[in-house]
């Protein structure tokens, strides 16, 4: 089953990393999804820009345009992995290997529903 | 990244807004940083032993307002720190007072400290130490390091800003909304002042600076979060981002300044482009236009060209006239001449910038650009006379440099091919 890891985390917390932390904490994550992909269980992989780039469109009629997230909250969404894991233990032990890596903040494990690979190559 | 480094990281990151409300309730700068600082010690002795709290920011204010009450009251004695125990029992009191935290008041006392630090009576270099000093929290040592003077010195200009500031009335009330947005014009431009700290450094000192450039983006990136909906704030990031992304290929490893057309774009931080290009997105959405949406609007067509030869020089010549129209300078003018050489040919351009003269007698980068445009149409003497000029007008060895490259090609071009061969 493939399972969403949604990594939230204090955004001030993450902007405060000097270059060299947050070289650091990539090269980590790195080593993790290494292995993930040699077992052939990583999808796609996004670090997402900070709330501040966000924009909201509320679905009303006629639909709002929001600048900002959709949720203020004290630890923001900042990216996500797809991971193909046997059940909610084995994704379970991805989220703290990813965590022991990267620690602070939070992962929502989330079973996907549909998936789509779609074409596009970064 | 180790436990003490996280923390450290939550202790800078939740500055600003703990700092911020311990002055709302001290009404004291002195207290308030004192209390900041208090609570960060005993945050480095609780969290690594009972986790971090849910609420960083919430934990230091509740803790460093009850010590800094319990110093009041005991009037200043010297007494012992209560006990681990005591602060750890937090947790309640923490759940309550982040509750009260997530209204709006945070906003503005951010927003109070940072304005705080862009009184008028401060001079421009004082406004920003103590911004420094104050809301990001950057040692004295730091800031004298980037300032490139002594420490003695920093702590003496610093002191004096607090004193200036301490008598100056501060305004404790909730901004109305026309006054917030004053304050809000002010800290902007306070920002943009410690970017172009860093930026218009060269040569050795870029590198020593460049956290100036960092500490002004972190601080942008504050602000916008505040006021997510303020088009110049986005305006504002935007030409940070744009204009920081390119800060690996700005000099050569001499030092001396590359000038865009030469410059490595895959040196360029591609990450911080998007996200420069995103705000700039933003922004026009607005329709709102303003001085740092249009500067970031020419640094993101620069940022969009792929080769020198693909810069949209026209619509920079637009934008740096509507720039003009707001903002109407000289210097301004000058840049548009850049664009308009590109267009219109150096002929249009030189005519442009020959009225700036008498205002622009004493600056470089006049004398610089004049020259490349004589340079350009093959007046090579007079092009040598305003490179002269340039030269003795440079203020780092690396503008002095780069202008001396195009004395040499001057020189070069001049020689018969003959002498060269010979050499």
């Amino acid at each position: 089953m493939l399972y969403a890891i949604l990594c939230y985390h204090d955004e001030d917390t993450v902007g405060s990393w000097t270059k060299e932390q947050d070289a650091a904490v990539m090269k980590k994550l790195t080593v993790v999804q290494d292995k993930l992909t040699k077992q052939g269980r990583l999808g796609p992989v996004a670090r997402l820009l900070p709330t501040t780039a966000a924009t909201t469109l509320r679905k009303d009629d006629p639909p709002l345009v929001l600048d900002g997230p959709y949720a203020e909250t004290k630890e923001q969404l900042l990216g996500f992995y797809l991971v193909d894991c046997k059940d909610l233990d084995e994704a379970l032990d991805v989220a703290r290997d990813l965590g022991a890596a990267n620690p602070g903040g939070a992962y929502e494990i989330r079973p996907v529903g549909h998936f789509t690979a779609g074409s596009v190559q970064p | 990244m180790t436990d003490t480094a996280w923390i450290d990281a939550a202790l800078t990151s939740a500055r600003p807004q703990a700092v911020g409300a311990l002055l709302r309730y001290f009404r004291n700068l002195d207290t308030a940083e004192e209390a900041f600082q208090n609570a960060c010690l005993r945050a480095l002795k609780s969290w690594p032993q009972n986790g971090p709290p849910r609420d960083p920011a919430a934990w230091l204010i509740m803790v460093g307002r009850n010590v800094a009450i319990d110093d009041i009251r005991r009037g200043k004695k010297q007494t012992a720190l209560p006990e681990d125990e005591a602060i750890s029992d937090l947790d309640d009191a923490e759940e309550e007072l982040a509750e009260r935290l997530d209204g709006s008041h945070y906003r503005d006392d951010i927003l109070r400290l940072l304005f705080i630090c862009c009184h008028p009576d401060l001079p421009a270099t004082q406004q920003i130490a103590l911004a420094l000093r104050i809301v990001s929290g950057l040692t004295v040592k730091q800031i004298a390091r980037a300032f490139l003077v002594s420490e003695a010195a920093m702590e003496q200009r610093i002191t004096r800003a607090k004193a200036r500031v301490a008598d100056a009335k501060v305004p404790f009330e909730t901004p109305g909304a026309a006054e917030r947005s004053e304050r809000l014009a002010s800290v902007a431009a306070m920002i943009y002042l410690i970017f172009n700290e860093g930026y218009s450094a060269s040569g050795d000192t870029a590198e020593i600076r460049k956290p100036l450039c960092e500490e002004a983006i972190r601080l942008a990136r504050l602000l916008l979060r505040l006021f997510q909906s303020e088009p110049e704030i986005m305006g504002l990031t935007a030409l940070l981002l744009l204009q920081h992304a390119r800060s690996d290929a700005r000099f050569n490893a001499d030092g001396a300044v590359i000038l865009l057309d030469d410059q490595d774009r895959s040196k360029w931080n591609k990450t911080l482009i998007a996200e420069g290009l995103a705000l700039i997105d933003k922004a026009m959405r607005h329709r709102r236009s303003g001085p740092y949406q249009v500067q970031a609007a020419i640094a993101a067509l620069h940022a969009r060209a792929e080769k020198p030869e693909d810069t949209d020089w026209t619509q920079i010549d637009l934008l740096y006239g509507a720039l003009e129209i707001m903002q109407p300078s000289p210097v301004v003018t000058l840049n548009r001449a850049v664009a308009v050489s590109k267009v219109k040919g150096p002929e249009a351009a030189l005519d442009m910038i020959e009225p700036l003269a008498a205002r622009l007698s004493n600056y470089f980068h006049f004398f610089g650009v004049r020259g490349a445009f004589l340079m350009q149409l093959g007046r090579n003497d007079e092009a040598r006379v305003a490179f002269d000029r340039a030269i003795a007008l440079a203020n780092t060895s690396a503008e002095a440099a780069h202008i001396r490259m195009h004395l040499d090609r001057l020189q070069r071009d001049s020689q018969p091919r003959g002498k060269k061969a010979g050499k």
